[in-house]
């Protein structure tokens, strides 16, 4: 062991020793910015000062060659300055606009689209899924990759009519809070846990159990003489909270987990209030490795908002204005009892009037 | 190291536009974690199911949170990966990252890991994925004389996160990459060390745009916001005009309060009815910006759906001047904690929390005074629980 002092609680280092000068001389004195072209964009401080940045698209799971090659670009046209996004994409941040090009054609080359800005579909915000976590109900990298191979053309134009914001979780944890996005992806299972009840006793603490379903549906039990736990199945929505609290409720499920979509969310102010997203198909299964039926899906909505809504209008916007309705029939999305909320305070989404589009 | 696996399934999505993290993953495949990750991951994509057991308590000395353990359910089949534990390593304020430290990140993480990271998890820290057990601490050691240190997991202050504000953004009304570190710095051992009934998340947005999702996903969100009026530089709205803009139906037409009037010539604002949405302002960026009495609304109480249904935070301060050192914010912090912590149940959020026990009687133990930006509306149902003071004719 060294001798040298143990450090804890230092936190993160702070954020000035990675600001490029131009950001420390104008920090907090931006002007305004334009959009160059899409992927580029100019912000212009109040002094005259420009800042550059080329914003490229990631996979999230990023390797550390990769890091080292983002590091090389760094330096060799931006003095060695970078940041990502809320989004997982990668901005370059220039002072000279004679290194724009260059910087996008060695992007370009690496694999990495450079793109994702204004009236366009930016970069998924995903989980881990199959990769790395016990609750995927699916994967989630994979999916991503899927969905914006089909997308691609989206992030490199800007041909939208407006913004499009898409993410993916894959289990309801939605460890990528999904539930406001434009169309959410939505790993689910469709069968309550099963119970290993040699296990529960040695894993899991039964009153933990019981307390952690929101529908009550688990209740204490004695299997074979032995304390343990029973599901209610028609209570159980398969949320999979008991899993989390207890390792012994195994919810995953190769034959009956799948995927949802959900659309219409937002969390800009901009408008409309912040709203969720509502669910648009209920259930389609897992088809690795390229999830064809739910790349189908997404490609469709997609294309449907991008014909049908106004300028600047988001995919909530748009609906809200046609009307839920005239969703359903345009998507050809089959309108079924599933749509319906069934949960707590689940009368605030029935429709209270007789204001209705009867086509 | 074993024999390379075989990737049929993975190696589908190596071709297309958009970058592969399969790709990515193969950039390591000569490490042996790295490949047998793969293998497991093949075996996913052909079974439909994850492979990973449910957690596991590791971590580093000292520490609560910041490590999530993992291991494999195939451990004979793939034992390099048997152990394959996240790092969660709290961001630098906005992702900024000069070229030096990104490689003294990867360096590390060379030496003791698989060389996979996420740039950045959902709550926004550096994921650094797959350590064996006896790395933790050689890790962490290393981190720290770089000068990182470990992010939140489990029941504590999650790793606080904001939008890149004041350094490159005209519209962010505070700083919000400096109240993000001053907030984190204060708050190391909540952050460190899980002693909540469950999680809590801050995040720190500019402006009203949102673009950390702050209303989504914090328990907590600092949202900036201005009190006066917007600014409009009228010759800059008919050079947007002449540019093509059509301010009467892309502008005042979509205004949410139709506070705007165009007449050709002159964009007329009845500033007293804007409600700061920002619309206008993000149409017209050069001509139309955010003024000068600038601050944040905090909301409260956002989360997924676990356990009992997704929120979206609701108004709790609507306006207060963001400057160091946030005292006042600090003391109502305190508040919200000490009487959460108190009454909370175990993994209930700080909003559902909220729902169970009345927004009025948590305005009234934490000592705010209630008012109707709070809400969309009041109460539409009689089932009013009164206090004495009504019935003895105190209120109107």
């Amino acid at each position: 062991m060294s001798a040298t002092k143990r450090l804890t609680d230092i936190g993160p280092p702070h954020y000035e020793k990675f600001l490029p000068p131009v950001v420390k001389k104008n920090y907090g004195q931006w002007d305004h910015h334009e959009i160059l072209k899409q992927g580029v964009m100019v912000h212009v401080a109040k002094s005259g000062d420009k800042i550059f940045t080329v914003r490229a698209a990631t996979p999230r799971l990023l390797n550390i060659a990769t890091l080292r090659d983002f590091a090389t670009l760094a330096d060799t046209y931006c003095g060695g300055h970078l940041r990502f996004t809320s989004r997982n994409n990668v901005e370059f941040l220039l002072t000279d606009p004679a290194n724009i090009e260059p910087l996008i054609a060695d992007l370009t080359k690496s694999g990495y689209p450079v793109g994702g800005l204004g009236n366009a579909i930016s970069n998924i915000v995903h989980t881990q899924g199959w990769v790395h976590c016990h609750s995927a109900a699916t994967d989630a990298s994979g999916v991503v990759k899927s969905i914006m191979d089909e997308l691609y053309p989206h992030f490199v134009d800007m041909k939208l009519p407006g913004k499009l914001r898409i993410a993916f979780a894959c289990c309801l944890n939605m460890c990528g809070a999904v539930h406001c996005s434009d169309i959410a992806v939505l790993g689910v299972h469709t069968r309550a846990p099963k119970i290993d009840h040699t296990s529960v006793p040695k894993m899991c603490e039964i009153p933990s159990v019981v307390a952690s379903c929101p529908t009550g549906a688990v209740r204490p039990a004695s299997v074979g003489g032995a304390q343990s736990v029973e599901i209610i199945e028609e209570q159980c929505m398969y949320c999979g909270n008991c899993f989390t609290v207890c390792p012994a409720m195994k919810i995953n499920n190769a034959k009956t987990d799948g995927i949802s979509i959900w659309v219409g969310g937002k969390v800009s102010n901009a408008r409309s209030e912040p709203k969720f997203s509502k669910l648009a198909v209920p259930f389609l299964p897992n088809n690795p490795p390229r999830w064809p039926e739910v790349v189908g899906w997404v490609k469709k909505l997609v294309e449907l908002y991008a014909e049908n809504a106004r300028k600047h209008e988001r995919m909530g916007e748009w609906i809200e204005r046609i009307g839920w309705p005239r969703f359903f029939q345009l998507s050809g999305i089959p309108f079924s009892k599933y749509h319906i909320d069934d949960f707590k305070h689940a009368g605030e989404t029935f429709k209270r009037s007789v204001q209705i589009r009867q086509v | 190291m074993s024999e390379k696996r075989a990737t049929p399934l993975l190696d589908e999505l190596e071709k297309g536009p958009w970058p592969s993290f399969v790709k990515e993953l193969k950039k390591s495949a000569d490490t042996p974690a790295v490949n047998d990750l793969l293998g497991q991951l093949e075996r996913s994509y052909e079974e439909k199911i994850g492979h990973w057991k449910h957690g596991g308590l590791v971590g580093v000395m000292g520490y609560g949170g910041g490590v999530i353990g993992r291991y494999s359910d195939l451990q004979a089949e793939f034992p390099e990966c048997a152990e394959f534990h996240t790092l969660r390593i709290n961001q630098p304020a906005g992702w900024f990252y000069t070229s030096d430290a990104l490689r003294t990140i990867a360096d590390i993480w060379e030496r003791h890991g698989s060389g996979l990271t996420n740039m950045h998890g959902s709550t926004g820290d550096i994921i650094l994925l797959g350590a064996k057990t006896q790395a933790l601490e050689p890790i962490f050691a290393e981190l720290t004389a770089a000068g990182f240190d470990l992010g939140g997991s489990g029941s504590d202050m999650r790793t606080p996160s904001c939008c890149v504000g004041q350094a490159r953004c005209e519209w962010a009304c505070y700083d919000t990459m400096g109240a993000c570190y001053d907030f984190t710095q204060t708050y190391q051992d909540e952050l460190h060390r899980p002693a909540f009934p469950y999680k809590y998340k801050l995040k720190f947005a500019g402006c009203p745009n949102d673009c950390v999702a702050s209303v989504a996903r914090s328990d907590m969100a600092f949202i900036g916001t201005w009190r006066d009026d917007i600014k409009v530089d009228n010759e800059g709205v008919r050079a947007a005009a002449a540019g093509g803009v059509d301010i009467q139906k892309e502008i005042c037409d979509m205004c949410p309060t139709r506070c705007m009037a165009w007449d050709g010539s002159t964009l007329a604002i009845d500033n007293s009815n804007c409600v700061k949405c920002m619309h206008c302002i993000n149409v017209l960026p050069k001509a139309v910006k955010p003024g000068d009495d600038r601050g944040a609304a905090i909301l409260i109480g956002a989360k997924a759906p676990i356990v009992g249904g997704a929120l979206l935070s609701s108004v709790f301060v609507p306006f207060i001047k963001m400057e160091p050192p946030y005292e006042d914010l600090k003391e109502l912090i305190s508040r919200i904690w000490d009487l959460w912590a108190e009454h909370g149940k175990n993994r209930e959020r700080v909003g559902e929390f909220i729902q169970r026990i009345g927004l009025g009687n948590f305005l009234e133990q934490i000592g705010l005074d209630p008012v109707p930006e709070m809400i969309s509306a009041p109460r539409s149902n009689p089932y009013i629980f009164f206090g004495d003071e009504v019935s003895e004719g105190g209120q109107a």
